[in-house]
């Protein structure tokens, strides 16, 4: 066999394994990488996975949350021209619940999902792994949950336990 | 016809719902004051008139219909709602650029040559699908509604909020959405066994994030193309979004990017910190993905003044996230009395779904609700069975009967009943 006939051999055997995939569907998508998929997957789940590598601490992560996150969200993140981040402890069962990070937010890795999908605002991709774990930890920190050099990483944020973490249930349940 | 054709259905004048359909053309014109005005040849038929136009705007005598009660985020423009003017329209489709819109970090300004649908996660092969590879998939149509998970909202302060139909219930809206069925794709990736949510992200700068049961997307999802007949607008997703018929709207991911199949969901924060909701007692309920049955009375409705006594039409729109809508029933009388409306001919699954009801206005005070059943036998609640058991402003999932006010000089406002 000469290799001038193996791209076809290639093209015709990727034709019959598409064409066994569905009865319904043409069988036009591309096949992904995993590097191609690694870098379009930015879901972290509640037990860590999906977090990289990287690490930081509250006393880090202020200097981050200075220059990024103040102007809308405000001094130690209460008091902001948008969502309050800290405070609000116990009230979420009394007669005027206030939704924070720390009084309402049932898992810590939603912080990290959160803030690096679209945090800040106005530029959001710009922070690195190490200031993203920074400020998760600085979140925290201002809340109560962890000390200031409590070192946040992919091991330590899915063990943080947040405050109101026990008081959800679920109104759906796949079958 | 005489009003009283058919007898009074209820208290305060409201009619048997036969009145519309015996009435025809006739009954339309007991609604008009006949005159002569207007029958002369009018300046507009002593020349010819206009040229074509590429994107056929509304008449310049309709500018006032847009979208209202726009608001965003302090330092933002584009974080934030836009609603639907429901008092100024009839039917059942939303007109596009009528369709209100719920943004998280703005509008993108997406190019559909690069953009890509990438499916992964517990999938035999991961696939990325473009824009033209989908549009040669087969294609369904479906005419349905999409509802804000906080539509009528304001609906929770102690003080009815004046303000128009719109403004308090303007995020609904329904199209005939076109697409290809999720399932079809997922068939091709090949769901591996154990899988059971997928998480949906988009393509805005802040990539809105939800975690959707397998089953409901195996069941009706799809992945969404065109919206009335032309692709999506920009507000709603263009290129492709996903498209989740009768759950809350935020989970129909608009510019949808990625779709990672789990065997879990990812709590992203709009599926936890928002869009749960919190009862009297500190417990929130995650997932609470289906819209309640629910109707509102759009003519006559806040903001409007009636005319003479005589007869009107109430006119309104009602769904149901289980299915069809059954039933509407009207009350002129504050709700001590009811009778049943006329539905429209086209009531469809997961749709709106319009009616409407004759009355006599006596020129007297009355109070007008409207009362949905669906198919499913969900009867739309009061107001006070809604926040019943809720924890303080909580305003989710609000699908309270809607009462109007008619004042004796013909005022109509937003009133508690």
């Amino acid at each position: 066999m000469s290799t001038r006939s193996l791209p076809t051999l290639v093209a015709a055997s990727i034709f019959i394994a598409n064409a066994a995939v569905s009865d319904d569907g043409p069988g036009l998508g591309e096949g992904l990488t995993a590097a191609e998929i690694s870098a379009i997957d930015y879901t972290v789940m509640p037990d860590g996975d999906g977090l990289p590598e990287g690490s930081g601490t509250a006393a880090q992560g202020r200097a981050v949350y200075l220059a990024n996150c103040l102007a809308c969200h405000g001094e130690n993140g209460t008091g902001g021209l948008n969502d309050a981040l800290a405070g609000g402890h116990g009230s979420i069962n009394g007669p005027a619940p206030q939704k924070t990070v720390g009084s309402y937010w049932p898992y810590a890795t939603t912080i990290f999902d959160y803030v690096r999908r679209a945090m800040p605002l106005t530029s959001p991709g710009i922070l690195s792994n190490d200031e993203l774990y920074a400020v998760t930890a600085y979140l925290l920190y201002i809340n109560d949950i962890i000390t200031e050099d409590f070192e946040i990483d992919a091991e330590s944020l899915p063990s943080v336990a947040m405050p109101n973490g026990g008081n959800f249930v679920w109104g759906y349940t796949p079958e | 016809m005489s009003a009283n054709e058919f007898g009074v259905a209820a208290g305060n004048g409201l009619l048997d719902r036969r009145f519309f359909l015996k009435a025809g053309a006739a009954g339309g014109a007991t609604l008009l004051s006949a005159s002569a005005a207007g029958l002369e040849r009018q300046d507009w038929m002593k020349y010819p008139g206009g040229p074509m136009s590429e994107d056929g705007a509304p008449s310049v005598h309709e500018s006032h219909v847009k979208r209202i009660a726009i608001s965003s985020q302090p330092g933002t423009t584009g974080t934030g709602v836009s609603r639907t003017p429901l008092e100024y329209l009839n039917g059942l489709i939303t007109p596009s650029r009528l369709h209100f819109e719920r943004h998280h970090s703005g509008i993108p300004d997406i190019h559909p040559d690069q953009h890509r649908l990438a499916i992964y996660g517990m999938v035999d092969r991961p696939l990325s699908f473009s824009l033209d590879k989908l549009a040669r998939y087969p294609m369904v149509s479906r005419i349905q509604f999409l509802e804000c998970s906080g539509n009528s909202g304001g609906s929770i302060a102690p003080e009815p909020v004046q303000a128009s139909c719109g403004a308090i219930h303007g995020l609904v809206a329904a199209s005939e959405w076109g697409g290809v069925p999720l399932s079809v794709l997922l068939d091709e990736v090949g769901v591996k066994r154990g899988a059971k949510w997928i998480i949906a992200d988009g393509a805005d700068s802040a990539m809105m994030s939800r975690s959707v049961p397998l089953d409901k997307v195996m069941d009706d999802a799809i992945v969404a193309l065109y919206q009335n007949g032309e692709r999506l607008r920009p507000g709603n997703g263009y290129p492709m979004r996903l498209f989740l018929p009768g759950w809350e709207g935020n989970a129909s991911v608009k510019w949808l990017r990625t779709i990672k199949v789990m065997d879990r969901p990812a709590m992203t924060k709009d599926e936890t910190s928002k869009y749960s909701d919190l009862n009297d007692e500190g417990i929130a309920t995650l997932f609470t993905f289906p819209m309640g049955v629910k109707s509102v009375i759009s003519n006559p409705s806040h903001g409007m003044t009636m005319g003479p006594t005589g007869i009107y039409r109430i006119s309104g729109i009602a769904w149901t996230g289980a299915g069809r809508i059954r039933r509407v029933e009207v009350s002129v009388d504050g709700g001590k009395s009811w009778a049943d409306a006329a539905l429209d001919e086209h009531v469809l699954p997961k749709c709106l779904t319009r009616f409407r009801a004759a009355w006599q206005w006596d020129g007297g005070p009355a109070v007008i609700m409207s009362r949905a059943t669906d198919e499913a036998g969900n009867v739309q609640p009061t107001r006070a069975q809604v926040l019943e058991g809720r924890a303080a402003g909580q305003f989710y999932h609000y699908n309270g009967i809607q009462a109007w006010a008619v004042s004796s000089a013909g005022e109509v406002s937003n009133v508690y009943a």
